[in-house]
């Protein structure tokens, strides 16, 4: 655990070191002018335009983050040859792996946790008080965060095998097909044909379901977010990321540091 | 017997027929041989130089027994562990070649960092700190980013992380290299000190002066094979002996001793070298031209000059395997 933790902390003070965080400016402002502008432009419909939006934008920023910091995370330990001095301590190779994905995924969740902050400021701002229905959008965060876990679990999966620019692209393409899983579910046979049908199908059980972490649309109108996809998507997510993360050490377990 | 550090001797690296093979090519069919079938030993206690020159194989052994690459056949074994054995690496030190850290730490917060691996106390930690980064003139420097450090600088944060947790076994890759003449100085101190303090060492260079005054036995490696191995006076021994005789000479009488035109001449002083059984009657005629002898010596060849005689013969091979090859 201690190995875990240094590595991990290691992982966060490099991302704040390295100015990733200046990210929250470019949200503050974001949810500044919104903020002005929704009760200008918008009648009625304020909570819902803030909440969508400031959801979209931490979706949008986590994502961007999980995938370039997640494919650099040991393709940059290689090329600057960092990796040598750690790997020659008493670490364990899934030890490294393992402290990196925690690390960024701490480092994600400071960076959500203070683009949620700017966002409750903004609907407070639009609708002057807090009701208990807004905790859907604290759940909306926490799925997203579940969703940036397996994208940084992917990511480091991709670049302990293959290059950074094809990590990132594999990275996009999980991305894109994982928010379309229902639709590669439910392709018909007599449109497809049975072959490419039951492919599409297979592939949509192997893919990680991201469309089950979207419930903008929910906490954007104050729905309920019932309990037991809090529970279903917490455990998929916790799953999948062990799954994908156990393939990634067994290939970097193999790896050789030319 | 039993050495300043407690342990029991016996080899301290023994690598039995070690070989790495890349494979190379769209389909990865050829293979490249890196190394090839390597087998030698590291006692206890001594300090080891391993020589080559670029591309020898040096680093490719080096990273075979830091577990950083794996072999394609072939064995090792550190402290008689497995390199297998990440648990080993307790009591081992290594300075990769070319050492690079996280440039957004200071020095003091990368010795921090790689500390708290080997389950060190806060106050301990900190104190190994400052004492390392003090052994490696790095005092004033410690709390500078290391992204404005310069080679040498980060050559010398190199050591302090790999002597830091005061390993048994200490392996430094090319730990001269991008070193001024006191950075060089200060490095074979803190050599000398680990060897007095009963620790082994290994080291790869291609600075052979170095290795004459450190090592206690160097093993020598050309294109991927082990060439030689021994005490460095006893390994360039197996050289034919020449004789170098000293002496000075009036101008007057020079005709009168032809072999002064093999001679080479250093302001009033004469150097010849002739071969082991030539020098009584070369002693001779010298008397008799009227010559003064200051000093008549053995002359064995230098470890460069047996290493540039390896090299020299690798690359013949080299190329009469090409030209057979067409």
């Amino acid at each position: 655990m201690t190995h875990l933790g240094a590595i991990g902390l290691n992982t966060f003070r490099e991302a704040v070191r390295d100015r990733v965080l200046y990210n929250l400016v470019f949200f503050a402002l974001l949810m500044m002018g919104a903020a002005v502008l929704v009760g200008q432009i918008s009648i009625g419909i304020e909570e819902i335009v803030i909440v969508s939006l400031g959801l979209s934008a931490i979706s949008f920023i986590g994502l961007l983050m999980a995938v370039f910091i997640g494919v650099g995370l040991v393709s940059k330990e290689m090329d600057k040859r960092t990796i040598y001095a750690l790997l020659a301590k008493p670490v364990r190779r899934w030890e490294f792996l393992l402290g990196k994905f925690t690390g960024l995924v701490f480092t994600l969740a400071v960076n959500t946790l203070a683009m949620s902050a700017g966002l409750f400021l903004a609907l407070v701002y639009v609708k002057h008080t807090l009701e208990r229905p807004d905790a859907a959008v604290l759940i909306a965060i926490y799925f997203i965060l579940l969703k940036l876990a397996i994208v940084v679990a992917l990511a480091l999966l991709f670049s302990c095998s293959t290059t950074s620019l094809l990590s990132i692209l594999y990275c996009a393409g999980f991305y894109v097909a994982g928010s379309f899983v229902q639709q590669m579910r439910g392709l018909r046979s007599d449109l497809a044909g049975p072959v490419a049908a039951a492919i599409m199908r297979w592939l949509s059980y192997l893919l990680p379901n991201f469309e089950n972490f979207n419930v903008t649309g929910l906490a954007a109108h104050g729905e309920r977010i019932p309990g037991a996809l809090i529970l279903q998507n917490t455990l998929y997510a916790g799953l999948y990321c062990a799954v994908v993360l156990a393939a990634a050490a067994a290939i970097f377990s193999r790896r050789n540091f030319k | 017997m039993l050495v300043n550090n407690g342990s029991m001797a016996g080899p301290a690296i023994e690598i039995d027929k070690l070989t790495k093979e890349y494979p190379y090519g769209f389909l990865h069919l050829k293979k490249k041989t890196s190394l090839e079938g390597l087998s030698m030993q590291v006692e206890t206690g001594e300090v080891f130089g391993f020589l080559g020159p670029n591309g020898a194989g040096k680093s490719t052994t080096i990273k075979l027994l830091m577990n950083l690459i794996f072999p394609t056949s072939g064995s090792a074994r550190l402290l008689g562990k497995p390199t297998t054995d990440v648990e080993m690496h307790r009591d081992i030190g290594y300075l990769p070649e070319q050492p690079y850290f996280y440039d957004y730490l200071t020095a003091a917060e990368v010795l921090d960092y790689f500390a708290k691996f080997y389950d060190l106390s806060d106050a301990d930690r900190k104190e190994r700190v400052a004492r390392m980064l003090k052994r490696v003139g790095l005092e004033t420097a410690g709390k500078i980013q290391l992204r404005k450090y310069s080679k040498g600088m980060l050559q010398r944060v190199g050591l302090a992380q790999a002597i830091l947790h005061d390993p048994k076994l200490v392996i430094l890759d090319e730990p001269m290299s991008g070193l001024d003449p006191v950075g060089r100085r200060e490095v074979r101190d803190i050599i000398l000190e680990l060897k007095n303090a009963g620790k082994t060492i290994l080291f790869s260079t291609h600075i052979l002066p170095d290795a004459e005054m450190l090592c206690d036995r160097v093993g020598v490696i050309v294109g991927g094979k082990l060439q030689g191995i021994g005490a460095p006076g006893e390994i360039v021994g197996i050289q034919a002996h020449q004789m170098e005789i000293l002496f000075t000479l009036a101008e007057l009488e020079q005709s009168k001793w032809p072999l002064l035109a093999a001679a080479t001449r250093t302001g009033d002083r004469y150097r010849l070298q002739v071969a082991e059984q030539d020098v009584y009657p070369a002693l001779e005629q010298l008397r008799n031209a009227g010559g003064k002898i200051l000093f008549v010596a053995q002359v064995k060849p230098s470890l460069e000059e047996y290493f540039m005689h390896l090299v020299a013969a690798d690359r013949a091979q080299a190329a009469a395997v090409e030209v057979s090859g067409k």
